[in-house]
């Protein structure tokens, strides 16, 4: 089955719009959150907001396709996220989990996932990337050896490939980020903005001065 | 599509390269349990070559389900499993690659370490290669059915026997045809019927089993 890289017909006039239509997301036995209605728009960063267990996460996972809706639906342009052709292809998903192999060197890691994801995985592309999040001096040390921040940033080195506008779904990108590493993933937010893509996060500290403008949703309400 | 099975592919070697010891824990738990077996059988030749076939084929099916638990469940763990299938990579090919690595560190060295074995029970040079043969067919639809049952499993309590419990049943036929191959040039019958039936099973897991796989593991992360 080969990847689809067919686009949606409303790229025409930039990237799809992510929608959420009176979304509802159950864990369990509990409903998290209902009747959620969200747009991100082409060039809009969204900071998702709420109280811990409110489901932040889960939305994030519903919006990446990874999870299926309670009830509602979210979707890329028009069609449900999880059939919308060439969705994959415009979409970023950094979790919380770094997604880094302990037995691999940082470069090793972020060269796989670039194939995986059909991004620029030669060796320039990856180290111009690592030194992009600052990493340039341990993009050979095995992940092993990282701190928790230091893994971070080579998780996020990941947005310093992207070469087209795609939507960046990023679940606390902030995390065990010193004051560096959190004005290096502004840099790369601000760019990604500016070139026409789109971003939506969770963040439990503040993103800082130097972020882009971001519109809060707060998911409290819809507990 | 190539080259997504190859990156997966090359990455799992790699990982297993970096962790040798435990790469090398199947083979060595399947030489010592066949090693087992004429100590507690009794060193008599003749028992030893008629059990030869079956002990062989069977402790090479318990290494198999043993080592492959572990198949997805550290990519699980460390979000890597989530990046694969959102990649838009096909699951059909992802799996396929995970199979074949884990055939590579896994069932190769048991298909190599088989004429030790082998001699270890007094058998015959026909039935050996025929063995052997068995097993270079066999061990592929072990890996395949292994990978399935292990994203069946994950991340369930107990995925460890459960998966051997999915699995046993499924790996039957394979056992049946491999070790009957060798029972039948024993007793000097042609063993085509093995090999096309054991041949016709490794086409058919190879088609179906990372299908079933790719389906397992997009409901394992949801």
């Amino acid at each position: 089955m080969p990847t689809n890289h067919a686009v949606p017909a409303t790229s025409t006039d930039g990237l799809p719009t992510l929608a959420a239509i009176d979304l509802a997301c159950r864990r369990g036995n509990r409903i998290l959150f209902r009747g959620v209605n969200l747009e991100v728009r082409k060039g809009q960063a969204t900071w998702l907001r709420g109280r811990n267990g409110r489901g932040k996460t889960s939305l994030l996972r519903l919006a990446a396709g990874l999870a299926i809706p309670e009830s509602g639906r979210i979707v890329w342009g028009d069609t449900a996220v999880r059939n919308a052709p060439g969705y994959a292809r415009q979409r970023v998903y950094v979790g919380h989990a770094n997604a880094l192999k302990d037995d691999l060197t940082v470069t090793e890691s972020l060269t796989f996932l670039a194939r995986m994801h059909e991004r620029p995985s030669d060796p320039a592309s990856v180290q111009a990337a690592l030194n992009l999040v600052g990493m340039t001096s341990r993009s050979e040390a095995l992940v092993r050896t990282l701190s928790q921040g230091q893994r971070r940033r080579a998780t996020l080195a990941r947005l310093a490939l992207e070469r087209e506008a795609s939507i960046w779904i990023l679940d606390e990108p902030y995390d065990a980020l010193d004051a560096d590493g959190v004005q290096a993933v502004n840099e790369l937010l601000h760019r990604h903005l500016a070139h026409g893509g789109s971003i939506l996060l969770t963040s439990h500290q503040s993103p800082g001065a130097d972020a882009p403008t971001m519109v809060e949703f707060d998911l409290d309400p819809f507990a | 599509m190539g080259a997504a099975f190859s990156a997966v592919y090359v990455r799992d070697l790699r990982l297993a390269l970096r962790r040798r010891v435990e790469a090398l824990l199947p083979v060595v738990f399947f030489i010592v349990a066949v090693s087992l077996f004429p100590l507690g059988v009794g060193p008599e030749p003749q028992t030893l070559r008629q059990i030869a076939a079956g002990v062989v084929w069977v402790s090479a099916l318990l290494a198999s389900m043993l080592s492959v638990t572990s198949l997805y469940a550290g990519d699980h763990a460390d979000g890597s499993l989530e990046q694969m299938i959102l990649s838009g990579q096909s699951g059909f090919v992802v799996a396929s690659a995970k199979a074949a690595a884990h055939w590579t560190v896994t069932g190769a060295p048991l298909v190599l370490a088989a004429p030790l074995i082998g001699l270890l029970m007094d058998m015959s040079g026909v039935a050996l290669a025929t063995l052997v043969a068995s097993l270079l067919l066999g061990t592929p639809i072990l890996s395949l059915l292994g990978g399935m049952g292990a994203a069946l499993t994950l991340g369930l309590r107990s995925a460890g026997v459960l998966l051997i419990l999915l699995i046993l049943p499924l790996a039957v036929p394979a056992l049946i045809f491999g070790a009957g191959a060798v029972s039948a040039v024993d007793s000097g019958l042609s063993t085509s019927g093995h090999f096309s039936l054991l041949g016709a099973l490794l086409i058919l897991t190879g088609l179906t089993a990372p299908l079933a796989t790719s389906f397992a593991l997009r409901i394992a992360l949801e």
